[in-house]
C-alpha cells in the first residue's frame, strides 16, 4: 500500500493559502558495485513516500531520529537533491520538473539555514560579503548604496549591529554566526525557509536567543518555516504543526498541542516518552515507554510497518502490510494499523 | 548518607594557551557517596569535562596542569600518587565512559578483547577466563547474542551498542566510581533513554558512585540525585536535584531553566534567553564570571569573586545577591 497524498491533503482543510504540497516524495540513493562497469545493486530509500502540506506563515516541525530522512526531505524541498519520485508543488508549480532558469528563480523564493554555524560560513569572506552573496548572484550591484543599506538592514533584523559587517566569521560566537546564516537566508526575501537543525550546535543558553530570532522574524515578515530538528522540546516551542518521521516515512502529523498532549502513533509515544523533562517533580510522575533496539538500516528496511520490530503494540498485520496515512480528524494523520 | 568515596577539594586546573594561562577549573570542590549519582552540568567551556579528566589525571601536560587541590578517593590523594599507582586505579576502581564511543574504542581489536583487557591487566585473570567474563558483561549490558558479539569489531556495532560496550568495559573491574562524560550526546533520544536507564540501574545495583557530566537539564532531572552547576570553571550552585529544580537560587541556574523549552507544560510561555555569550576563559572578569550577563548584578559583583555559601541544608550557591 502506497500512502495516499489525499490523506495529507484532506487534513489541511482550505487550500487557498497553501505554499507547499509534497506528494509521495521519494529520494532513493543508488548503491553500486564495481569500478569500471558499475551496476546498481540496491538503493537506500532515504525518503520513501512522504506527503505533507504547508500553509503560508506556518512552521512545520519535522522530527525524527538520525537516518529518518528529515534532512533529505528538506534538501529535496529546496531542490538541492533530486527527487526520484513524487511531486513537490511550490505555489502550485512542480519543482521536480523545473529547468535551470526556473530553478534559479525558485532559489530566490526558498532558502536554507544550516546546522553547523562554523562550517556553513566561508572563513575568508567578510560578513557583508557572506550576506550579500545571494544579492550579487541574483544580479544586484555591489557598489550600490542600496546594497550596503540592505546588508545593514539584514544584520539589524537578526539582532546584530551594522558595524559588524566588515568582520570575519571567526570573530563571532556560535550564536552570532547562526544569526549571520539567518541573515544570508533572508537576503532575497524568500517566502519559505528550510532550517536544518539550526540550534542543535549551540549552547543551551544561546539556543533560546536564536529560537526567539526565528519566531520574531516569522511574526514580522510572515515567513513560512520547515524546522528540522531532533530536539522535541525546541520543535514544540517553535512549530504550529509537527510531522514525525521514521525510516523514510511520515508516521504522524498533528498540530503541536495535539501531538504532545495525545500522541497516537506508538513511535511518537515512545519518542516523546524518551525525552526527559527538565523538572524533577514532573519527570518523576511521567509514564515511560521504552522501545527496544535502534533504528534499522534504510538499505534494508523491515517489511510492513517499518516500526514493527521495535513496536510494543505490533500485531501480525504490521509485519506484512504497510499502514497508510489515515486522517483522524482535527488536522491529524497517522500511519498505524491501530488507527486505520 | 554514607561517607563519600570521592572528595574533590579546591581543584584548580590551568592550561597554557596562545592567549596566556587559562584557568579551566577554578577552586572546585565536591564529593560523591557510594550509590549516589552526581550530575555536573554546564555549557561548553564551563570546565565540566576538565574536572572529570583531572580526577583521573588525564590532563595532557603540557599544555595543561593541575595546579592545586586534593582529590581524595577512598581516603587517598590521587594527585600525590605515582604514575604506576594511578594506572592501577584507572579502569579498575575508577572507570570512565566517554562521549564518542567510536573514537574511544580501538578499531583493530575485538570488542571482547577490549572489555577483557582491564580484567586481564588489573586482576591478572588469564585471557581465556577474561574473555569469558567479557561475554557475561556484554549480556549484562543487554547486547543481544553476546557469545558471537564478543568477537565482533567496533565498526560492526551500532552507536548504541558501542556505548553499551563502553559501559561493559567500565564495569569490567567492578569500579567504585564511574565517570560518564556526556555518554549519550552522540545518540538518538530513544537510545539515550535505554543507555542511561541501563547505566543508572547497574550503578545503583552495585552501589557504585556515578558522576554524570552533561549539558542536558532533562537528563539531570531524570537521573541525578545531586547536581553541581558549573560556569566559567567554577561550581556556582549545588543542591539535591529535586531542590535545585524546585528552588534554583543562582541567577545563571534560574536563567538556564527559563531558557530551556520543555516538552510538557505551557506552550505560550516565551523562552527567556540569557543574553550575551558564555565567558571567555582567557579573559574572565575580576568578579563573578556571570556578572556581564546577570540582570541582578551589583557593583560588588564586578570586583568580588563569590564563593559557595549555604542557602539551605544541602543547597549552596556562589552568588553575592541575597533573595
Amino acid at each position: 500500500m502506497i500512502n495516499t497524498p489525499s490523506a495529507a491533503m484532506r487534513s489541511n482543510g482550505s487550500n487557498t493559502d497553501e505554499i507547499l504540497r509534497v506528494e509521495n516524495l521519494q529520494v532513493h540513493f543508488p548503491v553500486t558495485k564495481g569500478i569500471v562497469f558499475q551496476k546498481q545493486v540496491a538503493s537506500v530509500k532515504a525518503v520513501d513516500g512522504v506527503s505533507f502540506t504547508l500553509r503560508r506563515g506556518e512552521t512545520l516541525g519535522l522530527v525524527g531520529e538520525s537516518g529518518c530522512g528529515k534532512s533529505t526531505t528538506g534538501l529535496a524541498v529546496i531542490h538541492m537533491l533530486a527527487a526520484t519520485g513524487g511531486r513537490i508543488l511550490f505555489e502550485g508549480d512542480d519543482i521536480t520538473t523545473f529547468d535551470k532558469s526556473q530553478v534559479k528563480a525558485f532559489r530566490r523564493r526558498v532558502q536554507m539555514v544550516y546546522q553547523d554555524p562554523y562550517g556553513s560560513l566561508n572563513p575568508r569572506m567578510t560578513v557583508a560579503d557572506i550576506i550579500g552573496e545571494p544579492l550579487e548572484v541574483h544580479g544586484q550591484d555591489k557598489d550600490n548604496a542600496k546594497y550596503r543599506a540592505r546588508i545593514s538592514e539584514l544584520l539589524d533584523l537578526v539582532g546584530l549591529a551594522p558595524y559588524m559587517a566588515d568582520r570575519y566569521p571567526h570573530e563571532f560566537s556560535g550564536g552570532q554566526r547562526q544569526r549571520i546564516g539567518i541573515a544570508r537566508a533572508l537576503a532575497l526575501e524568500p517566502s519559505l525557509i528550510v532550517c536544518d537543525e539550526p540550534v542543535s550546535a549551540l549552547d543551551v543558553s544561546i539556543q533560546a536567543q536564536v529560537v526567539n530570532v526565528f519566531m520574531g522574524l516569522q511574526r514580522r515578515l510572515g515567513l513560512t518555516f520547515i524546522f528540522i530538528a531532533h530536539d522535541l522540546a525546541v520543535v514544540r516551542h517553535i512549530s504550529d504543526r509537527i510531522a514525525v518521521m521514521y525510516l523514510g516515512r511520515i508516521v504522524e502529523i498533528a498540530t503541536r498541542d495535539e501531538l504532545y498532549k495525545n500522541p497516537l502513533h506508538p513511535y511518537t509515544i515512545a519518542l516523546l516518552s524518551a525525552v526527559p523533562v527538565a523538572d524533577v517533580e514532573a519527570e518523576s510522575k511521567r509514564a515511560r515507554v521504552i522501545v527496544k533496539g535502534e533504528v534499522p538500516s534504510a538499505l534494508n528496511p523491515p517489511s510492513g510497518c517499518r516500526f514493527h520490530p521495535r513496536c510494543p503494540m505490533a500485531m501480525d498485520k504490521c509485519k506484512t502490510e504497510m499502514p497508510a496515512l489515515v486522517d483522524q480528524g482535527g488536522g491529524r494523520v497517522v500511519a498505524c494499523h491501530l488507527h486505520a | 548518607m554514607s561517607a563519600p568515596i570521592l572528595q574533590v577539594k579546591n581543584l584548580t586546573t590551568r592550561f597554557r594557551t596562545e592567549r596566556g594561562m587559562v584557568t579551566a577549573v577554578d577552586q572546585v570542590s565536591f564529593d560523591v557517596a557510594p550509590g549516589e549519582t552526581l550530575a555536573i552540568v554546564g555549557e561548553s567551556g564551563s570546565g565540566k569535562s576538565v574536572t572529570a579528566l583531572s580526577i583521573l589525571r588525564l590532563i595532557p601536560d603540557p599544555p595543561g596542569k593541575i595546579e592545586s587541590g586534593e582529590i581524595l578517593f577512598d581516603g587517598q590523594d590521587l594527585l600525590k600518587m605515582s604514575d604506576a599507582k594511578i594506572r592501577s586505579i584507572r579502569g579498575n576502581s575508577i572507570a570512565m565512559i566517554f562521549q564518542e564511543p567510536m573514537s574511544s574504542m580501538n578499531p583493530a581489536l575485538t570488542v571482547g578483547m577490549q572489555i577483557a583487557e582491564p580484567i586481564n591487566l588489573h586482576r591478572r585473570t588469564p585471557w581465556n577466563k577474561a574473555l569469558e567474563m567479557a561475554r557475561g558483561l556484554l549480556g549484562k549490558v543487554q547486547i543481544p547474542d553476546p557469545a558471537s558479539r564478543v568477537t565482533a569489531y567496533p565498526h560492526q556495532f551500532s552507536g548504541g551498542m558501542r556505548q553499551r560496550g563502553m559501559i561493559a568495559m567500565a564495569l569490567a573491574c567492578e569500579p567504585k566510581l564511574i565517570i560518564a562524560d556526556e555518554p549519550t550526546t552522540a545518540l538518538d533520544v530513544t537510545v539515550q533513554a535505554q543507555i542511561l536507564d541501563l547505566l543508572k540501574d547497574l550503578a545503583s545495583n552495585s552501589n557504585t558512585a556515578l558522576i554524570l557530566i552533561t549539558h542536558d537539564l532533562g537528563v539531570v532531572a531524570r537521573y541525578a540525585d545531586r547536581v553541581a552547576v558549573m560556569y566559567g570553571g567554577r561550581i556556582i550552585e549545588t543542591a539535591p536535584a529535586r531542590e535545585l529544580y524546585a528552588n534554583p537560587k543562582h541567577p545563571y541556574t534560574r536563567g538556564l531553566m527559563a531558557s530551556v523549552p520543555r516538552i510538557d507544560g505551557d506552550t505560550s510561555r516565551p523562552l527567556i534567553p540569557i543574553e550575551g555569550q558564555p565567558p571567555d576563559l582567557a579573559s574572565l572578569p575580576d568578579g563573578c564570571a556571570f556578572m556581564p550577563r546577570c540582570k541582578q548584578a551589583t557593583e560588588q559583583c564586578r570586583t568580588t569573586k563569590p564563593s559557595l555559601r549555604q542557602v539551605s541544608e544541602f543547597h549552596f550557591k556562589a552568588c553575592l545577591i541575597d533573595d
